[in-house]
C-alpha cells in the first residue's frame, strides 16, 4: 500500500513539470499579453516595451521559464500582474470558496444521486426507471451555466426564495478565519450568519452538482442491476436475509465500489465545472480568479493556478484509487 | 419505513424543508439589500488599491472618486472645471506658474488639516515615485494626463527636462504655487483626475503608501497598508472595510466640507458576469451596476421597479485615413468616401440605441465643439463625381482593415461596422480589399506605424479637454495619419498654451472647422455607456468622464 503510494507521488513530478512547460508556452502563445491587458487602447509601443521590460518579458522565452521554474520550486508562485498581491496569497483566499462550493455540490449529488439510483434499478423498466434516465440524460447534457441562469430566474428574480450572488449577504459583518463560510459562521456561534450562507450555497451546489448527480445516479443504478443478478445475491436471498439486509449488506455494499471510482473522477472535474459556475454566482473561488486572469493576460496567476489545480486533482485521484483499494480486497493483494 | 424508499423520501424531504425555510426566513432576498441609509452597487470587480496615484482603472476610480478629492473638480455631468479643494487660481503672464489659494477649513478623514505643504508633499510624491511607479500602468495619468516626469527616471521614462511639472512651493498655509516647465492650460481639466487627488501626507506615511519589495519577476509586491487598509482623502465618504470577493464598505464623512452625503453607507460589490449583475439588480441584491449591455436596455426600461441612465458620449468612432498611400492624398477622394458612407444607417443599427452620428472628431459635450463645421450628407453620387474630378479610374481600389477580437463602447462589433461601410464604398465607385487582425497587439501596431491606409478605430478619451481628443490626434505628425498640416498643428499648439478660457474654446472651435475641411479620417459615431439602477435609487448624475465623475454623495434612496 505505501509502495503504491510513493510510486503515484513519485509520478507527480513529471506530471507537473510537463504541465508547466505547456502552460507556460501555452499562455505565451495567446494574442497579446500582460502589457496589453493593462493598458487597454493607451498601449503604444513605448509603455508595452516599458512594461515588458519590467516584468522581464522581453527575454527568452526559456530564459523566463528557468526563472519561473527556480521560483516555483521554492514555492514563490509570483506575483499578480491585475492586483499586485502575492499569487499564493490570492490562492489562499480563493481556493476555501471552492473547496466549499465543490464538497456542497458532491454531497448534494451524492445525497441524490445514489437513492435515484438505486431506486430506478429496483424499479426496473417501470417509468420511474425511464424517466430517471432521461433526466439524468438532460442533467448530464443541459450546460452548466445555463442551468445556473434558469435556476436564477426561477429561484431568485421569480420566486424570491434564494441569493443570486456571492457567498454572504453584504449586510452581515462575519470574521472569516478559516475562509469558510460555513465553519466560520459556526465558530461565531451566528446561526442567522450561518442560514445566509448556506442560502447562498444552494443555487451554486445544485448547477454545479448536476452533473455529478446524472452520472452517479446512472452509475448507481448500473452497478445495482449489476450486482443483484450475481451469485451470493442469490445465496444470501436464499439464505432467508430480508430484502433490507440483502439491500443494505450485499447489494449496495459492492455497487458502491463503482460509484466510489466515480465519485473519486467526479471531484476532479467538479474543479473545472467551478470555473462556469462560479463566474454565473460571482462566487470569488478559483473559477472566477483564472478566468479573470486568462481575460487581464496575468501570467503569474495562470502559471501558479493552473498547476496547483493540476496538483489537487492528481492528489485527489490517488486518495481515491487507495480508499478504493481499501475497501476492495481483491486490489489489495495484487 | 422500507430502507429504500427512505432513501428517496428523506432527501426529498429536506430539500422541501429548505425551501420552506428559505422563503419563511426573512422574506427572501428581494429588496433586502437596501433598506434605510445603504447603497450596495455591482461594481465588475475588487479595485486593485486604494491610492488614486497608482491605479488607472475605472474599477478603482469608481471608489476612489468617493473617498478623494483633487484641486479642481468637473461640475456633475459636465465637462466644466469648478474649483473644489483650491477655491481659485491665477497664472502668471508667461504661462509658467499657477498659484492656487486653497479651500479653508479641510481636514483629511484622520483629522490632519489641507494646506499647502499637504499639496506640495502629493505632488513631490508622484514627481519623485521610484522605478516600480513610473509604468504606464501604474502612474498613467500623472505622466500621459498631466504630462509629468520623474527626478529619478526609469529607462524609457521622461525626466525633468522633459517634465511639465517643476516644483511646487507652499507660498502660505493657504496658498500654493506650481511651477511648471511649459505653459499648458490643460492643467486644470487634469487636476480634476482622481490620480491626482489630494492625500493625507501623515497616513501616506504612517501606512507605508510607497513601501514594498520587487519580486524576481520585477513585480512591485506592495507591503504597506495604505492603499488595502488606510486610505485617507477629504472627500464626502471614508473607507470603512474591504474583504476581497466579498465587498468594500464606505461610510458617510459626517465631518465633510461640504454637503454631507444623503446615504449612510455605500457598499461595491464584485460581480465580474454581466448576466449576473442584472440578475442581482432584479432580485434586489444590489441597487445599481454600470455598463449595461445594450441587449438588455429593453428589459431594464420594461421593468417599473428599473431605470437606465445614459452617460454623455466620452469617445468617437472614426474612420482612419492614411495620407501617405494614395490616392489618399487626394481631397477629393476622402470626400468622396465620406459622401459614400451611411453613416445615420450603421449607427441606428449596431448601437443598441445608443450612438449618436458624429460630425467632427469630438463629442458636444467637451467645450470646443463647433457646431457649424462642414458636414458630409450620404451622397453616393457625389461620391462618384468626386473621384471623376480628382481623374481617377473607378473602382478606385482601397486597403481598409478592421480588428478582430475587441468590442469597444464605439465599435461594439467592428466586424459588422465594417461589412456596412465596405458595401456603401463598393456601391461608390470604390472596391473595397479587406484586410483584419486581432486588435491586440497586431492590430493597434499596423494603424500606429502607418501599414494600414483605411482603418476602423476610435478613442477613449482620459480627461475632459478638446486636446485629450483632437490634440492627441493631430497635434503631432503621426505615422497613422500620415500627413504634416502646420496650420491645423499650430493652431493646436496655440490653444493648448493659451490660459483664457474663453479665447481656447473659439481656437479649438477653429481647428475643429479646419479639420473637417481637412478631412483627415471621418467620425461616423459617439456611444453613450449606460448604468441601470433601481427606480427608487435617485440623484445619481452620470458624467461624460465616467467613473471618475460620478458621486454617490447625491444619492438617496428614495421609496
Amino acid at each position: 500500500m505505501l509502495k503504491f503510494a510513493v510510486r503515484r507521488l513519485l509520478l507527480l513530478v513529471p506530471i507537473l513539470l510537463g504541465l508547466s512547460i505547456l502552460v507556460f508556452f501555452w499562455i505565451r502563445a495567446l494574442p497579446g499579453g500582460p502589457a496589453q491587458a493593462l493598458l487597454g487602447e493607451r498601449a503604444t509601443p513605448e509603455t508595452i516595451a516599458q512594461i515588458e521590460r519590467q516584468y522581464g518579458l522581453d527575454q527568452p522565452v526559456h530564459v523566463q521559464y528557468w526563472k519561473y521554474l527556480q521560483r516555483t520550486l521554492r514555492f514563490d508562485l509570483g506575483t499578480s500582474v491585475a492586483s499586485r498581491r502575492p499569487v499564493t496569497d490570492e490562492l489562499a483566499e480563493r481556493f476555501p470558496a471552492t473547496i466549499e462550493l465543490s464538497l456542497a455540490a458532491m454531497i448534494f449529488s451524492v445525497v441524490f444521486g445514489i437513492p435515484l439510483g438505486f431506486i430506478a434499478a429496483k424499479r426496473y423498466g417501470t417509468w420511474l426507471d425511464h424517466s430517471s434516465l432521461v433526466a439524468s440524460l438532460i442533467g448530464i447534457s443541459i450546460p452548466i451555466f445555463f442551468l445556473a441562469i434558469l435556476l436564477k430566474y426561477v429561484f431568485a428574480v421569480k420566486l424570491g426564495l434564494l441569493p443570486t450572488v456571492g457567498r454572504i449577504s453584504v449586510l452581515i459583518d462575519l470574521n472569516h478565519p478559516t475562509k469558510f463560510y460555513v465553519l466560520d459562521a459556526l465558530l461565531a456561534g451566528d446561526l442567522n450568519a450561518l442560514w445566509d450562507v448556506l442560502k447562498h450555497l444552494i443555487l451554486p451546489a445544485v448547477a454545479l452538482g448536476s452533473i455529478p448527480l446524472a452520472i452517479i445516479a446512472r452509475i448507481t443504478r448500473a452497478a445495482v442491476l449489476d450486482v443483484q443478478n450475481e451469485d451470493y445475491v442469490r445465496t444470501a436471498r436464499a439464505k432467508g436475509l430480508s430484502p433490507r439486509e440483502v439491500d443494505e449488506r450485499h447489494i449496495l455494499r459492492n455497487a458502491l465500489l463503482p460509484i466510489m471510482t466515480i465519485i473519486g473522477l467526479q471531484t476532479g472535474l467538479l474543479l473545472s465545472g467551478a470555473v462556469l459556475t462560479e463566474t454565473v454566482f460571482a462566487w470569488p473561488g478559483m473559477g472566477t480568479w483564472l478566468v479573470g486572469a486568462i481575460r487581464n493576460r496575468d501570467f503569474p496567476v495562470l502559471q501558479g493556478g493552473i498547476l496547483f489545480v493540476a496538483l489537487v486533482f492528481v492528489l485527489v485521484n490517488l486518495i481515491v484509487d487507495m480508499a478504493y483499494a481499501l475497501a476492495n480486497p481483491r486490489i489489495r493483494v495484487s | 419505513m422500507h430502507l429504500s424508499r427512505l432513501r428517496i423520501v428523506l432527501p426529498l424531504a429536506a430539500l422541501a424543508l429548505v425551501l420552506v425555510a428559505s422563503g419563511c426566513g426573512g422574506g427572501g432576498s428581494k429588496s433586502s439589500g437596501g433598506g434605510g441609509g445603504t447603497l450596495v452597487f455591482g461594481a465588475e470587480a475588487d479595485p486593485v488599491v486604494l491610492d488614486g496615484a497608482l491605479v488607472s482603472d475605472g474599477t478603482s476610480i469608481r471608489v476612489l472618486y468617493q473617498i478623494y478629492e483633487g484641486l479642481t473638480a468637473l461640475k456633475p455631468g459636465t465637462s466644466e472645471v469648478v474649483p473644489s479643494l483650491a477655491t481659485s487660481w491665477k497664472t502668471s503672464a508667461d504661462g509658467l506658474s499657477w498659484t492656487f489659494n486653497l479651500r479653508e477649513g479641510v481636514k483629511f478623514q484622520d483629522g490632519e488639516p489641507f494646506n499647502a505643504d499637504a499639496v506640495c508633499f502629493n505632488f513631490d510624491r508622484w514627481y519623485n515615485f521610484p522605478e516600480a511607479f513610473q509604468n504606464a500602468s501604474v502612474s498613467y495619468y500623472w505622466q500621459y494626463g498631466f504630462g509629468g516626469g520623474f527626478a529619478k527616471p526609469a529607462e524609457g521614462a521622461v525626466g525633468p527636462s522633459d517634465s511639465l511639472y517643476k516644483s511646487c512651493e507652499a507660498v502660505d498655509e493657504k496658498t500654493v504655487k506650481l511651477d511648471l516647465n511649459r505653459p499648458s492650460s490643460t492643467v486644470l481639466s487634469t487636476l480634476t483626475l482622481p490620480a491626482l487627488s489630494m492625500e493625507s501626507p501623515k497616513a501616506l506615511q504612517d501606512f507605508g503608501a510607497d513601501e514594498g519589495t520587487v519580486d524576481k519577476d520585477g513585480l512591485f509586491r506592495p507591503s504597506g497598508s495604505y492603499g488595502t487598509k488606510h486610505p485617507t482623502g477629504t472627500g464626502p465618504f471614508k473607507f470603512e472595510s474591504w474583504t476581497r470577493g466579498d465587498k468594500l464598505v464606505l461610510v458617510r464623512n459626517d465631518d465633510y466640507w461640504g454637503d454631507k452625503a444623503k446615504v449612510e453607507k455605500v457598499i461595491f460589490r464584485p460581480i465580474s458576469d454581466n448576466a449576473a449583475r442584472l440578475q442581482a439588480l432584479q432580485t434586489g441584491e444590489i441597487q445599481g451596476y454600470d455598463l449595461v449591455e445594450p441587449q438588455d436596455a429593453d428589459t431594464i426600461t420594461g421593468d417599473d421597479t428599473l431605470q437606465l441612465l445614459e452617460r454623455p458620449p466620452f469617445n468617437v468612432g472614426y474612420i482612419g485615413f492614411n495620407q501617405s498611400k494614395p490616392p489618399l492624398d487626394k481631397l477629393e477622394v476622402r470626400q468622396a468616401i465620406a459622401h459614400a458612407i451611411n453613416r445615420q444607417r450603421v449607427v441606428d443599427s449596431f448601437y443598441g440605441g445608443r450612438g449618436v452620428v458624429a460630425k467632427e472628431f469630438m463629442p458636444k459635450e467637451i467645450f470646443g465643439y463647433a457646431d457649424d463645421v462642414v458636414t458630409y450628407d450620404y451622397d453616393p453620387a457625389k461620391s462618384k463625381q468626386l473621384l471623376q474630378k480628382a481623374g481617377l479610374t473607378m473602382p478606385v481600389s482601397l486597403d481598409f482593415w478592421y480588428p478582430t477580437e475587441v468590442s469597444r463602447d464605439y465599435m461594439p462589433d467592428p466586424k459588422r461596422n465594417f461589412e456596412a461601410f465596405a458595401a456603401d464604398l463598393n456601391k461608390a465607385g470604390f472596391k473595397v480589399k479587406p484586410h483584419s487582425a486581432p486588435w491586440s497587439p497586431d492590430y493597434t501596431d499596423i494603424i500606429e506605424t502607418g501599414k494600414a491606409q483605411v482603418y476602423l478605430i476610435g478613442w477613449i478619451a482620459d480627461f475632459a479637454d478638446p486636446d485629450n481628443f483632437i490634440g492627441t490626434f493631430f497635434q503631432s505628425p503621426k505615422p497613422e495619419w500620415g500627413f504634416d498640416n502646420a496650420e491645423i498643428q499650430g493652431l493646436l499648439n496655440k490653444a493648448e498654451r493659451e490660459t483664457d478660457q474663453a479665447k481656447r474654446t473659439s481656437l479649438y472651435q477653429e481647428a475643429n472647422r479646419k479639420i473637417m475641411e481637412f478631412l483627415p479620417g471621418l467620425p461616423y459615431v459617439h456611444a453613450k455607456a449606460a448604468l441601470a439602477f433601481q427606480s427608487k435609487v435617485e440623484g445619481y448624475v452620470p458624467s461624460p468622464v465616467g467613473v471618475g465623475g460620478e458621486s454617490f454623495a447625491s444619492v438617496a434612496l428614495g421609496d
